[in-house]
């Protein structure tokens, strides 16, 4: 059973988060002050520091498309989307925010101003798609910046830092292009200094965002990566280049190092007993129950690769260096998405690497449909893992908008099958010792 | 070891009725083991192999590898299925099997993330096959005053990487042969398809396909030849028109829909353009062989080239082009097809359907798999909707 003292402990960093969240709402669905205009962008290149620096209101579509499922109403926004013509079998996301577009931007959580201007990277090709989307719809111009990646699996193809500088060189000719679009769409002059400011608030998240990762390779682990994680993420995302944001993480750091010291698990009511990796991106449509799927069996997520892929590059040890702060963004932008596209394309070494470092025990991929980016190598994936480490993996594939193709009893017969696996090995284990 | 142009890869009686030419070509286009690399690699030739949609072969022509475009296969997956999820479409997945089952190895492997499937491919591919397998970004920010120069390094460091395949440099002396070659097989197929737009009658759309699909297969040279030899006796065909339907048929430019499928559609309609396998036509005009040959190459990409789902240019809305083709061609309406499970597609054919309900122009909307038989469901779709059209 819960206690309000453990309740207190553990539930910090999500209050506090659902009110940040709360507000970034709000703050979307005033009216806007004159002249403010407002900007799209993605998460994995968002670029979002940039648009700060033009005092901009930044809407994440990817994140208000999630929340249409968090909130229970996607197959609303879905039914509305194919209704117009499109296939059951695309992004849900994409699909829920043409809907949301068609409703004027009504959402669950407030009202979402249309764009002046887009924002993308190359980092997935269906933000290609969505742009065009708004082209179409809003007639709004859209950028697209593209962030040349990995060539190959790690030592298959030729790197050489000559071509990691062509690389970075691109993407800051490429910055600085649509710094020059920002101006036009906002008629405001680009002031460095604001963008100076800006990007060091990230620096200070992005240090908080990586102690936090550490310390949750603690036994037990300090925050579960798949539920809690995906509020920080949130957060990370929606405030990324602002003294909120900043406070917060420093903020989730201290309450993280104080349970690590005293050893307080994210699991109030049960011991941890399996520590796992979470690939993939969760299932929306039934989040809480998805994660009690597996918390009910001591099952605590350590790491998630979409804490990785999602967060910005903020897992890569790189700060924006502020005496040359455009330079700079092109440097950090080139290596955070190409992390967020390695950790899904090539992560078998670092998929490895989490498994000892965290000291997990099981894997559990979560491929699904709406995402081809994220899912479409994870079977692949798990073979080379398991030829390679001895860990059990769950593959189960549903889906993080579309209710009609998740199956909890399905799943829950998965699940269970799975972690009793793992505790007849963890019985084997220990009486091997 | 093989060297351009040197080696013969048809086993083709060019004197023979040009039925038997298309038959027998149809057979080799079909055939899923190859038998054109095959004889390449016989002659100690190597292979080069790209995926959908673009790539530019030249590089791999003036080393003196076969470019061969892989575009999946009606093949039966043994073992490629358990490498990929549920909601993925077939090309990849026969792609993979290919390879896994030796079919089609080639010594260098390149993919696109033209969509968010693709981009996974290389991975794949490199986690289990032992061919090198890598990534060539083209750009989606074509707007970019910086993109063609981007993409002209990309190109030299791809030629690198092919040098190290072939083991020797490659001048531009020989890069320039290669466009001169291309430039040749590029105007060969503008008569073809102005041969199907012009007299839609003398080439059905399943022939030209087979035309087009077997320059992916052969070296440019023998391509040429072959067009060049065939094109005019083409036109000499005792076909006579007949009162049929002028469409565009939109949705080819990556996974390809079987032969049977665009044979069941000529039954009922002539299909006047197409953007099937629209990579070996993405340039449209010759490449200026004066200059640095690789930049040539990449500002063409980007300055003088078609269109596709998977291809981001503010200057080429999909669904303008689309209208251009389908008035370009004198068509009355469009087919508007997408493979199973391509997001690319499908999300196209949303705004396909919107541009041509605004612009007034009938279209047919469907979806196909390169494995799929059986087209009669397909065919009394078509019939009715060309019925309803021809009757209105
Ligand atoms: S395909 Fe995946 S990464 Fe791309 S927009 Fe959809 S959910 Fe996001
Ligand atoms: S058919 Fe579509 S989804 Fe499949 S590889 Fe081609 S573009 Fe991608």
């Amino acid at each position: 059973m819960t206690t309000p003292a453990a309740e207190e402990r553990t539930g910090r960093g999500a209050r506090d988060g659902a009110r940040l969240f709360r507000e970034w709402f709000a703050d979307l669905t005033r009216e806007a002050k004159p002249g403010e205009k407002t900007g799209y962008v993605f998460v994995m290149g968002s670029l979002v520091e940039l648009l700060r620096a033009f005092d901009m209101r930044v809407v994440f579509p990817e994140i208000t498309s999630l929340q249409t499922a968090v909130r229970k109403v996607s197959d609303e926004y879905l039914s509305l989307a194919e209704d117009h013509g499109f296939s059951p079998d695309v992004c849900g996301y994409v699909k829920a925010d043409y809907a949301l577009q068609l409703r004027r931007g009504d959402h669950p959580m407030g009202r979402i101003p249309p764009p002046d201007i887009a924002v993308l990277t190359n980092a997935c090709n269906t933000y290609l798609k969505w742009a065009e989307i708004w082209e179409r719809l809003h007639h709004v111009p859209t950028v697209t910046v593209d962030v040349p990646g990995s060539r190959g699996l790690p030592g298959s193809v030729r790197t050489s830092p000559e071509g990691h500088e062509r690389d970075r060189r691109y993407v800051e000719l490429q910055i600085r292009e649509l710094i020059v679009e920002l101006e036009r769409v906002t008629g405001r002059a680009f002031d460095i200094d604001r963008l100076r400011e800006v990007l060091g608030h990230t620096n200070a998240m992005g240090r908080a965002w990586r102690r936090m990762q550490e310390l949750n390779r603690s036994r037990p682990a300090v925050y579960d990566a798949m539920l809690e994680g995906t509020i920080y993420l949130g957060v990370a995302n929606a405030m990324r280049g602002t003294p909120e944001a900043a406070r917060y993480f420093a903020d989730l750091v201290e309450e993280m190092e104080e349970k690590a010291a005293r050893g307080i698990s994210p699991l109030v009511d049960r011991e941890e007993r399996h520590r796992l990796i979470f690939v993939g991106v969760p299932c929306y449509p039934i989040f809480r129950r998805f994660y009690q799927l597996f918390s009910e069996w001591g099952g605590v997520f350590v790491g998630s690769t979409y804490m990785w892929f999602a967060s910005g590059g903020l897992n890569d040890d790189f700060e924006y260096d502020l005496a040359h702060p455009i330079e700079s963004l092109a440097e950090g932008t080139l290596r955070g998405v190409t992390s967020a596209v390695d950790s899904m394309l090539f992560h078998d070494k670092v998929l490895l690497d989490a498994i000892d470092t965290f000291g997990a025990d099981g894997v559990v991929y979560h491929p699904v449909k709406s995402c081809r980016t994220v899912s479409t190598g994870l079977a692949d994936s798990r073979r080379a893992i398991l030829e390679q480490r001895d860990v059990l993996c769950l593959y189960v594939e549903s889906d993080m908008m579309d209710k009609r193709v998740v199956s909890e009893a399905q799943m829950k017969n998965r699940i269970d099958a799975f972690f009793e696996g793992l505790e007849s090995r963890r019985l084997r284990l220990e009486a091997a010792t | 070891m093989g060297s351009p142009g040197t080696v013969p890869l048809l086993d083709l009686d060019l004197q023979g009725s040009v039925d038997a030419i298309l038959a027998d070509l149809r057979e080799v286009v079909e055939d899923p083991t190859f038998p054109t690399v095959a004889r390449w690699r016989e002659g100690g030739g190597r292979v080069l192999g790209h995926f959908q949609v673009y790539f530019p072969e030249e590089l791999a022509h003036a080393a003196g590898m076969l470019p061969v475009k892989v575009r999946g296969a009606a093949v039966e997956r043994r073992s490629a299925d358990s490498h990929f999820g549920s909601y993925i479409c077939s090309i990849l997945r026969s792609s993979l099997e290919l390879a896994l089952s030796g079919a089609l190895r080639p010594d260098l492997f390149v993919t696109h993330p033209i969509c968010d499937a693709a981009r996974n491919l290389a991975a794949i591919y490199g986690r289990n096959v032992s061919a090198p397998a890598q990534i060539l970004y083209l750009p989606q920010n074509a707007n970019s005053a910086h993109a063609a120069d981007y993409l002209s390094q990309e190109y030299r460091r791809v030629l690198g990487d092919i040098e190290g395949v072939v083991g020797r440099r490659v001048d531009d002396a020989s890069l320039r042969r290669s466009l001169e070659v291309f430039n040749e097989n590029r105007r060969l197929l503008r008569e073809l398809y102005a041969l199907k737009r012009e007299m839609p009658w003398l080439l059905p759309v399943h022939e030209a396909y087979v035309l087009l699909a077997i320059g992916g297969l052969i070296q440019r040279e023998e391509h040429n030849a072959l067009l060049a030899s065939l094109l005019p006796r083409l036109r000499e065909r005792a076909h006579r028109p007949q009162d049929r339907m002028r469409v565009v048929f939109e949705g080819g430019f990556c996974e390809q829909p079987p032969l049977e499928l665009l044979r069941a559609i000529a039954e009922f309609c002539y299909v006047v353009d197409d953007d099937l396998l629209i990579g070996l036509r993405w340039l449209t005009e010759d490449v200026p062989v004066a200059g640095d040959p690789v930049a040539s190459l990449a500002t063409a990409y980007l300055e003088t080239s078609s269109y596709s789902p998977v291809q981001h240019d503010l200057r080429k809305p999909k669904e303008r082009m689309l209208l251009e083709r389908i008035r370009g061609a004198k068509a009355e309406a469009a087919i508007i097809a997408a493979a199973k499970m391509c997001e690319p597609g499908l999300d196209e054919q949303v705004a396909y359907a919107q541009a041509l309900d605004e612009a007034g122009v009938p279209y047919f909307i469907t979806e196909f798999e390169e494995q799929m038989t059986g087209f009669e469901h397909l065919q009394i779709q078509l019939e009715t909707f060309v019925e309803n059209l021809l009757f209105a």
